[in-house]
């Protein structure tokens, strides 16, 4: 039997967890009438207590650490220990994120390396590392476009271009830097298509925002051209980086003509996810936008580390302070132990991986596309299975119950019932047999008893839950 | 590095995939972009790469730190490493299959309960970047629900804060920031009514503020609301173990930076946005929102709830561009509390003022150093000292490998000889001390 | 409601027309939709244009735009339906109604399908 009773439900008046003793306390000066009425209705339970309620709670997660966790666009790749060492060093958790640059020569100096290395792998020319996250990452990107395009006065381009394959956060992103975003329908191969492109060109675009691959796993072949006709209409190419572990060593996004892309410091560079988060971002861009990053850009002058704050070209700030530091110490830890064919070499795993369960699971999951895939591909249930009324929130509810954690469903919306599968490149192929055996028994299951794969899950902590009265009626805090 | 397959598995996966080799495998990608030239170092072995980085990390001052400015020194409990490290939490991911994160989902709800606790509030939701955004995206908020396209901030605002929430509203020119004046470093109710109207969205309170000093909400409160603006408060959630609460000021929206929660200072991050609002703006709240329900089985279950604000579902109408959030920092922080409770986050919330009034008499006792502004503070306060402060914070920290704290010139031009000075529960007598003796011999 | 007696538009909205029109959502609108869990009904007093979104249906998974049919000035809102969004389900014809409006322009109404042609455009898609 679970037990889950919150905290505030275990605790007992009077219980204490940490306590303080230090005598500065006596020195306290706090007018009554500046004080709260009454105190905050936290949970009062005792240090042990506390440990045991939150490491049960632990149990009852699906993590990398514990299963396969093969969610698309999301890299669900090992977290490496010597990065959580890395990040947990005294002399990098203590530094005061106000201290001059005199004090901090070491952050400075891991963040100048590590921005040497990711403008490198982009092929770009420098590099802002302040966002916290991929979707902050694209808000920063557009607007250091933005900035671009008013310093040289072109204030009439307003609309962004997005494929309609593009993850919500792009133009989510659009949107919130003011800008109105012009979808633009994929082609049957899930690509862009260049003639629609051509179309909503114009002096009017600034940004054409794409990911690469896309979000169907695809490459876009016909980059160059994609590139030369944003760049002839006077507009700038944006990479989405989501999914850059299928180029990371392989491929520089700066040598197709991108002008500007963001990282996810949690996805391709394994920094961990937290449940959620921190991840950290960045933007890598072309000489010719640089001074409109967001500041500071770490530079090394005589010997020494320094942040440079350029001028008021800049963007402005997305966030205080420098950035998510102790994040992108990971990614440095990350890159240390790889040398450039090794960086290669995980892209090309990566997509090994993903082709392997394409070619294992096509016959009885549809693939739409019908080439190799890069690393992620998108399946679906076929028809077999939709008509005894399966869908794909079965399939995945069915497989938490066989130790795995489901694939992305329903992304992206142009695939219907669209389950994207990336098995990252740490996974071994016993792992992904084991996957793939998974998948052919639900197929079964599916075929000869719909019900019990409409009942799944079964055997998790919860069977599934009703979402219809937690948005109705929503119940948010104790 | 952290590769699995031996040579026999690549060739074996390569023949399922019924590619002839790996280049046929990519020949989606045009081959001239294949395989470029990388100048990036030879990789290191993990001792290797361990040495290097615990070399770097020797290189930063180990300094006795007084600098707060939004970016608070805390020890952090034993025990709150102990359960992020967990595998189980530390690499989960967003819980969109509820039924596989209970953990995660359980501890989101107990933060939002937390948050509404400390704030004084209805509503939280997961967690933001950091305080600066999520303030940002409160005044983002505000405009929506009003429609107007005026903001109000008090001057003792931190101009971080400012700087972002202007860059959020992506530089428009149809939006307009006003910043309201102040007395003797606090917020002052006659400037509020100038320069609050009908055409202003909200106004924004920091409290305690930029400057250390503890602004009268409850007044400012019922004047903002007098005017038909929406508060908007920004406030440290340490100070809220004892301070009046913004739920108490009449807050719509109540913002804070949880870094201040026993999260490590890092240069900068992961830091911890927390976000909180009345029951009716709930839908106003941008990101992840956790909710409990019950299973099939009527079982108590928790879920991401309200998703369809979400950028996922919404895309272009969306509240926010935002999708993953502080998830582990807001876990940190929730064990924090919960460590803490109502009694230690009173005993925390004393200590640091006792630190800094600690501090503050030592200081002022050096000949020629005074107080700038003379309002009660709670961990911080500016001192006005009889030289260029940035010259003597140089000079001591070279020294003495003290940081005395933040000099106000580059955020307030013409405060040259300003010193924004912090003690947090860390700081012992002896700091206080020596930090008092350095400051002495130096001037 | 009489399902006959109302015209509709392809995205679903039927509308019955009048000095004082009403509009909701088709009971196949509500049924693909899933259970409703929000509805963000516009403002009485605010104008509105024929085909451009002026309230929003939330389920648990998704959100739709509402459009209205024809262009006119809202003068009443269904405050029910906002309280408990179920009703909107369980009777999209009657007690779901969403808003009202006065109607600006008699020919906005001359593009929208019957209750026959409806049926079959629904049939095909």
């Amino acid at each position: 039997m679970t037990d889950n009773r919150l905290s505030i439900e275990k605790s007992v008046p009077g219980r204490r967890g940490i306590t303080f003793r230090n005598p500065l306390r006596e020195k306290a000066v706090v007018s009554a009438d500046m004080r709260r009425k009454t105190p905050p209705r936290l949970p009062e339970m005792s240090e042990f207590d506390a440990v045991r309620h939150f490491t049960k709670l632990s149990t009852l997660n699906y993590s990398v650490d514990t299963h396969f966790y093969p969610l698309g666009s999301c890299t669900m790749k090992y977290n490496p220990r010597l990065n959580e060492d890395a990040a947990n060093m005294k002399g990098f958790t203590a530094v005061h994120p106000l201290a001059e640059d005199e004090a901090a020569q070491g952050t400075l100096e891991m963040l100048y390396n590590l921005s040497s290395r990711l403008t490198e792998l982009t092929g770009m020319d420098g590099i802002t590392l302040q966002p916290a996250a991929g979707a902050h990452s694209e808000f920063t990107g557009i607007l250091t476009a933005k900035a671009y395009f008013m310093h040289r006065g072109e204030t009439e381009r307003t609309e962004v271009i997005v494929p309609d394959s593009a993850h919500g956060t792009n133009p989510a992103t659009a949107s919130m830097a003011g800008f109105s975003t012009i979808n633009i329908a994929s082609e049957p191969d899930g690509r862009l298509s260049l003639d629609k492109l051509k179309e909503k060109l114009g002096p009017k675009t600034a940004v054409v925002m794409l990911t690469i691959p896309n979000t169907l796993g695809i490459f876009e072949s016909r980059i160059e051209e994609i590139a030369e006709a944003v760049h002839k209409a006077g507009a700038l190419l944006y990479m989405d980086g989501a999914n850059f572990n299928a180029l990371i060593g392989l491929v520089k996004p700066g040598d197709m003509g991108v002008d500007l892309m963001h990282l996810n410091m949690h996805k391709t560079f394994s920094a961990p996810h937290g449940g959620g988060g921190p991840g950290a971002g960045a933007i890598a861009a072309k000489k010719h936008l640089l001074p409109h990053l967001p500041m500071p850009l770490i530079k090394k002058e005589n010997g020494r580390f320094v942040c440079d704050y350029g001028d008021e070209r800049s963007a402005g700030r997305v966030k205080s302070f420098f950035g998510n530091t102790g994040v992108l110490i990971k990614a440095y830890a990350y890159l240390l132990v790889h040398s450039a064919k090794e960086t290669g070499d995980i892209a090309r795993m990566a997509i090994l991986n993903a082709n392997y369960i394409l070619a294992k699971l096509k016959d009885i999951y549809p693939c739409c596309s019908k080439e190799y895939c890069m690393h992620e591909c998108v399946l679906t249930p076929g028809h077999d299975l939709t008509e005894k009324g399966i869908k794909t929130l079965d399939v995945a509810k069915a497989l938490l119950d066989k130790g795995f954690h489901a694939p992305t469903i329903y992304f992206p919306l142009i695939v219907h019932e669209a389950l994207m599968i990336e098995p990252t490149e740490t996974e071994s192929r016993e792992t992904l047999d084991e996957f793939i055996k998974a998948m052919r028994e639900i197929h079964e299951e599916g075929l000869a008893n719909p019900e019990v794969l409409k009942a799944a899950p079964q055997h998790q902590t919860v069977k599934r839950l009703d979402e219809v009265t937690a948005a109705r009626k929503p119940n948010i805090h104790w | 590095m952290y590769l699995p397959h031996s040579e026999k598995d690549k060739e074996e996966m390569l023949k399922a995939t019924g590619a002839s080799s790996f280049v046929d495998l990519i020949k989606q990608v045009p081959s001239k972009f294949l395989n470029p030239k990388y100048n990036i170092p030879e990789g290191m072995d993990e001792a290797q790469a361990a040495r290097h980085l615990a070399g770097l990390a020797e290189k930063n001052r180990k300094v006795l730190n007084f600098v707060g400015a939004g970016a608070y020194e805390r020890y952090t409990p034993a025990a709150v490493n102990a359960i992020i490290e967990r595998g189980e939490f530390l690499t989960a991911y967003t819980p969109y299959q509820a039924e596989s994160s209970q953990g995660t989902l359980q501890t989101i709800y107990e933060y939002q309960s937390c948050m509404c606790a400390l704030y004084g509030m209805d509503c939280s939701n997961a967690s933001m970047y950091d305080g600066a955004s999520a303030l940002a995206e409160a005044a983002r908020a505000a405009v929506r629900v009003t429609g107007k396209k005026k903001i109000v901030y008090s001057g003792a605002l931190n101009p971080q804060y400012v700087q972002v929430m202007k860059t959020y509203f992506a530089n428009a020119t149809e939006y307009e920031f006003v910043s309201c004046p102040l007395q003797n470093g606090k917020t002052n109710i006659e400037n509020i009514n100038r320069t609050v109207d009908e055409k202003t969205a909200c106004f924004i309170l920091q409290t305690p503020n930029f400057f250390g000093i503890i602004e009268d909400g409850e007044a400012i409160g019922a004047a903002v609301k007098a005017k038909g603006a929406m508060f908007v408060v920004s406030a440290d959630p340490v100070s809220l173990g004892i301070l009046k609460t913004p739920g108490e000021m009449g807050a719509d929206f109540a913002t804070g930076e949880g870094q201040s929660l026993g999260l490590p200072l890092s240069y900068g991050g992961p830091y911890l946005g927390i976000f909180t609002c009345t029951k009716p703006l709930v839908r106003q709240m941008p990101g992840r929102i956790a909710g409990m329900t019950v299973d099939k089985d009527g079982k108590r279950g928790f879920v991401l709830t309200l998703q369809a604000r979400e950028q996922h579902i919404r895309r272009d109408k969306a509240a926010s561009n935002i999708c993953s959030n502080e998830a582990l920092c807001a876990l940190s922080a929730t064990i924090y509390t919960t460590l803490l409770g109502p009694e230690g986050m009173r005993e925390l919330a004393e200590t640091n003022s006792g630190a800094a009034h600690a501090t503050a008499e030592k200081l002022t006792a050096v000949p020629g150093i005074r107080r700038t502004f003379d309002g009660e503070f709670f961990n911080e306060f500016v001192i006005t000292l009889p030289c260029d402060a940035e010259q003597l914070r140089r000079k001591i920290l070279v020294k003495e490998n003290i940081d005395i704290g933040l000099p106000l010139r580059q955020l307030f031009p013409g405060m040259n000889n300003e010193l924004l000075v912090c003690a947090t529960e860390t700081k012992t007598m002896e700091d206080i001390d020596r930090l008092a003796k350095a400051v002495k011999e130096n001037l | 409601m009489k399902p006959e007696e109302l015209k509709y538009a392809k995205s679903h909205e039927w509308i019955k027309l009048g000095d004082e029109a009403v509009v909701g959502v088709s009971d196949y609108a509500q049924h693909e939709m899933g259970d409703v869990v929000f509805v963000e009904l516009p403002k009485v007093g605010q104008k509105v244009e024929k085909e451009k979104q002026c309230a929003v249906v939330e389920s648990v998974k998704s959100a739709f735009d509402i459009l209205s049919p024809v262009s006119g000035t809202i003068t009443a809102v269904n405050e029910a339906v906002a309280a408990d969004p179920a009703i909107l389900n369980q009777s999209p014809l009657d007690e779901g109604w969403l808003f009202k409006l006065k109607p600006e322009n008699p020919a906005d109404a001359e593009t929208l399908l019957t209750w026959e042609q409806y049926q079959v455009f629904i049939k095909q898609a």
